[in-house]
């Protein structure tokens, strides 16, 4: 075991992995890129930390599209610390942080501020998405080229958790944003479709008396912004797609040209509203679980390819704010540090993607659409930034709230036995995770185990 | 009523029959008589059976009384009485189902009442029975009449007239069989006498 | 039977068991005491988050006639913003020693967190939650359908012993008005189907819930169509609220005077209804919009007897649910 202080890494030789789920090698660690890619079993390096990491998959560390950290605002539900290294111990490197924070993402300072902490927490990149309107107000457009020149080179904006609902003024940010090639990522909810909504609309929700949140609200605004986009010539995200027809939606648009990516989060693969009967606040989340076949239909989209990408939506909340009536609870839940088992289980385990299908999804997908594929997402060779994420999917782990490294318990895993463990996590060569632990940074500087 | 703990319900064919069917009929033969000398006729006399059993031991009484003398109306001076919520153990089992109480069509307002219940054990059926009968009205007087009197009495409870003193042991139960509710010869069974337990005679 | 949070988890049994017992606890209160000592030295609290005097002083009459200790906890202030107040009260009533909480919540489901969150561990009474739920409202119309209509079906004489031991079977039971807003709706859904009665539900589109094609009932949007075909035996008008006949573009009516018209239980439909038919309301009635005052006080109404069947019935869950042990028993009815 050495410490390279003049480099900031230690050399870690990764032995036996398969990367992408391939064929077993040794992969060198050194000097914050991949230094080597040799036979299994061959490689040594000089003082270097050894992981026999035999069957363990080594994907190229994950990228977040959509993280709620909660700072500034709510330090008491998450900070970026916090939710940063919930992200790394769900074998993320890279996060982009959602503006409904307090106050709103939605100048050059807010955003400069939010990448500033994440780069002293050191856990993983902190890319800030900026707010497409002013307070996420819906009225008038934010700074967005301010957001885009900042230090923190905003390159993704979202009203997430408001939908951009006018629609001259959703045109006009899609408009806009071509000029710093930046993405409109749009939470698509029509709000006078979902006024008090509070879980999805249908044979559920007539049940237990909670007031519906119709697929329509959803595939309405979705059908609306790709036809936006193609008029305009701009790309759209469509964030947490959660219906059957959005599927639809989106599968037709690809098929007419129009450039439109989609997301869908662990939780929209895996749950459905039958959860609401329960009346636990932790399954109340927006959009809202919705039905099996809704279930059915996005891992279908996703496993076909109209849905790019896996992203989080990672929302942790206080216990006041779950603890409570249905009707009085936040909505969302975390999911930094169960998404890829979720993946394992809902795709990979049942067959329906690869190991290199889920680096696609979780990784170089959003990487590219976030704009940050030169850094993030890259392909696993010699000479490559060291950004990686060793899974061993043989494990099997069940989910305690208490235990998990974000500052929120609002796991809807709770008790659940999940497959697929986090082993390791890369930041630039320094290990973020060994053992499945966080590895506190120390001034940039990873403390060897 | 047994307030010790539920013995488990088992069926009872190793049970001594104590009391035939001939027995039966003849106890309650003797006690209408005794109702009716104690009363010094059928004038003013309900008879209030306690559910299940004593709701037909109480027809048969009244049917008795009937023969004996003709003045007295069996269908208008019968009623029943369901003493469940006015129990001192209901917290200590299973919700009880409750019964239904029918009130004689002449009432009970300055009535004799006779409650009529086929084992009398602790007393605390007869103490709920009292409670019960005086928020229903003001009888001139109350008597009990019970098949069985096997005693162990936890409150100063007596009864008038008796079909049958039993001695038992405390672990012992006592079960009356009776033709309209359980389909088989009239009987009073004793059950749980074993080796094992020591039977006194009590009186 | 630990809890009555919800009309579906009733079995057949254990439904016209509660109403038998709400038979013998109506038997009781004709007479000059009404007082029974059976729930003596226990605490009902009446935990109303929402403002029902009705349901509450009908819960409290119940409570009182059984003798149990009667405290009244008016939580409404507590805003929707802070949801910790649920827990918080829960706590303190297990810190009072509660034996029963009547729980009226604007929340669909708060009784069922309470019954379930480990916060208490008393009996828990819904007494209408939201959109869900309002177990004692349909038992209590079960109950008044028994006692006229029981064996009614087909036509056959009026029920002997007001149909103690009976079901509702073959009864045909229309349910008239904003379903889609209704826990009494929901819950006499539930509860009607397993005691054996059809149900049609009448409402306009919009009042009626998306999913209702789950709910074992019919759905007609022609009240007229359904009285004169379909025959029902009882006519269930549920009470509208005059806003949500007119609120702009999301209002659910064109006008309270298109909803009566189309929907409203007026002299005319009234006299369409079978000689033995009845006429039902959960109360408070909106006369000359739901029902006309002909209706709500023709012979065939039942609405003032609903309210006095109302406490025999609390009575009997009150009863069920606290007079035995407790801790005999696991599963919530």
């Amino acid at each position: 075991m050495s410490t390279d202080l003049t480099m900031g890494t230690i050399t870690y030789v990764l032995r036996g992995v398969r990367p992408l789920g391939g064929d077993a090698v040794d992969v060198v660690l050194a000097d914050g890129v991949v230094a080597e890619v040799a036979e299994a079993g061959s490689a040594t390096a000089e003082g270097a930390t050894v992981i026999e990491a035999a069957d363990h998959v080594l994907l190229p560390g994950l990228v977040d599209l959509h993280t709620h950290l909660r700072e500034p605002g709510r330090e008491d539900a998450e900070t970026v610390a916090s939710g940063t290294r919930a992200a790394a111990v769900g074998g993320f490197t890279a996060v982009h942080a959602m503006a409904n924070t307090s106050p709103v993402a939605d100048t050059a300072g807010v955003v400069e501020q939010v990448h500033r902490l994440g780069q002293q927490a050191g856990w993983a990149d902190v890319h800030p998405v900026g707010a497409v309107t002013v307070g996420l107000d819906g009225v008038r457009l934010a700074e967005l080229g301010a957001m885009a020149d900042s230090a923190a080179r905003v390159r993704v904006f979202s009203d997430d958790g408001k939908c951009v609902h006018d629609p001259i003024l959703m045109r006009r940010a899609l408009e806009y944003v071509k000029a710093f090639d930046g993405v409109v990522a749009q939470h698509a909810q029509e709000p006078r479709l979902t006024e008090g909504a509070q879980m999805n609309e249908g044979v559920v929700s007539a049940q237990v008396g909670l007031a519906g949140w119709p697929a329509v609200a959803e595939e309405a605004i979705i059908a609306r912004d790709v036809l936006l986009a193609e008029h305009v010539g701009s790309r759209l995200h469509v964030c947490h797609l959660s219906t059957a027809g959005s599927v639809e939606i989106i599968r037709w648009a690809k098929s007419r040209g129009i450039d439109v990516t989609a997301e869908v989060t662990p939780h929209h693969l895996i749950l459905t509203d039958d959860l609401a009967r329960t009346y636990d606040p932790t399954y109340k989340v927006n959009p809202p679980l919705r039905t099996a076949a809704d279930v059915e239909a996005v891992r279908q989209g996703l496993a076909d390819g109209t849905i790019d990408i896996v992203a989080t939506d990672h929302a942790p909340h206080t216990r006041e704010d779950k603890d409570c009536e249905w009707g009085a609870a936040a909505f969302g839940m975390t999911g930094l540090e169960t998404a890829l088992s979720v993946v394992q289980q809902t795709m990979v385990d049942t067959g329906r993607l690869t190991w290199s299908d889920v680096a696609r999804v979780l990784s170089t997908a959003p990487a590219r659409i976030g704009r940050i594929e030169a850094t993030q997402g890259r392909p696993i060779a010699v000479g490559e930034p060291a950004n990686l994420t060793l899974v061993d999917p043989t494990a099997t782990r069940t989910i305690d709230g208490a235990a998990q490294a974000t500052s929120s318990g609002n796991t809807p895993f709770r008790g659940h036995e999940l497959p697929g463990q986090v082993v390791a996590t890369f930041l630039r060569g320094r290990a973020t995770v060994l053992d499945g632990a966080p590895v506190a940074p120390v001034d940039g500087v990873v403390s060897a185990p | 009523m047994n307030p010790g703990p539920a013995l488990p319900e088992v069926p009872e064919p190793d049970g001594t029959t104590v009391l035939g069917a001939s027995d039966v009929a003849r106890a309650l033969t003797r006690i209408a008589h005794e109702i009716v000398e104690r009363s010094r006729g059928v004038d003013d006399l309900v008879l209030l059976g306690i559910p299940t059993r004593g709701v037909t031991l109480a027809r048969r009484l009244a049917e008795r009384l009937a023969q004996i003398d003709p003045a007295f109306d069996a269908d208008a001076c019968t009623g029943e009485l369901d003493v469940t919520m006015y129990r001192d153990d209901l917290r200590r089992q299973p919700t009880r189902a409750v019964g239904i109480t029918r009130l004689p069509a002449v009432g009970i307002e300055d009535k004799t009442v006779v409650l009529v219940d086929d084992v009398l054990f602790s007393g605390r059926t007869i103490r709920a029975a009292l409670d019960a009968l005086g928020d229903l009205g003001r009888p001139r007087a109350v008597r009990l009449a019970c098949l069985v009197d096997r005693g162990h009495r936890e409150v100063p409870i007596r009864p008038d007239f008796v079909g049958k003193n039993l001695p038992t042991a405390q672990s012992e139960r006592v079960r009356v069989r009776l033709a309209e509710v359980d389909d088989v010869a009239d009987a009073v069974v004793i059950a749980g006498r074993d080796g094992s337990t020591d039977v006194r005679s009590t009186r | 039977m630990r809890h009555l949070l919800s009309t579906a988890d009733l079995s057949k049994d254990e439904a016209v068991g509660l109403l038998d017992t709400a038979a013998q606890m109506a038997a009781t209160q004709s007479r000059e005491i009404k007082k029974l000592p059976t729930l003596r030295g226990r605490t009902v609290v009446n935990l109303f988050f929402e403002d029902s005097t009705r349901t509450r002083i009908s819960f409290e009459t119940a409570a009182k006639r059984l003798s149990a200790d009667v405290i009244n906890f008016s939580a409404k202030g507590s805003s929707v913003s802070k949801g910790e107040s649920l827990k918080d009260t829960a706590l303190t009533l297990h810190a009072m020693g509660a034996d029963a909480v009547v729980v009226r919540h604007w929340a669909s489901g708060a009784p069922y967190q309470l019954a379930h969150a480990g916060w208490l561990d008393a009996a828990v009474l819904n007494a209408g939650d939201g959109t869900h739920m309002h177990p004692t409202q349909a038992l209590l119309d079960a109950y008044t359908m028994r006692r006229h209509l029981a064996g009614r079906a087909g036509g056959l004489a009026a029920p002997a012993d007001d149909g103690v031991g009976a079901d509702l079977a073959g009864l045909r039971i229309a349910i008239v008005g904003d379903v889609l807003h209704s826990r009494v709706a929901r819950a006499n859904v539930a509860l009607l189907h397993t005691l054996g009665a059809e149900v049609t539900l009448v409402a306009p589109p919009t009042l009626v819930p998306v999913g209702v094609e789950a709910w074992p009932c019919r759905t007609s949007y022609d009240l007229d169509a359904t009285l004169a075909d379909w025959r029902p035996d009882a006519v269930m008008m549920l009470r509208v609220q005059r806003e949500r006949m007119s609120g702009g573009a999301g209002a659910f009516f064109p006008s309270p005077l298109e909803y009566t018209r189309y929907y409203g239980l007026d002299a005319r439909r009234l006299a369409q209804l079978a000689d033995h038919a009845i006429v039902m309301h959960p109360g408070p009635m909106n006369r000359g919009l739901e029902i006309s005052a002909e209706a709500a006080d023709s012979d065939k109404a039942v609405i003032v007897e609903q309210v006095a069947n109302g406490i025999a019935v609390r009575m009997a869950a009150l009863y069920l649910l606290m007079a035995g042990d407790r801790s005999a028993e696991g599963n919530d009815l």
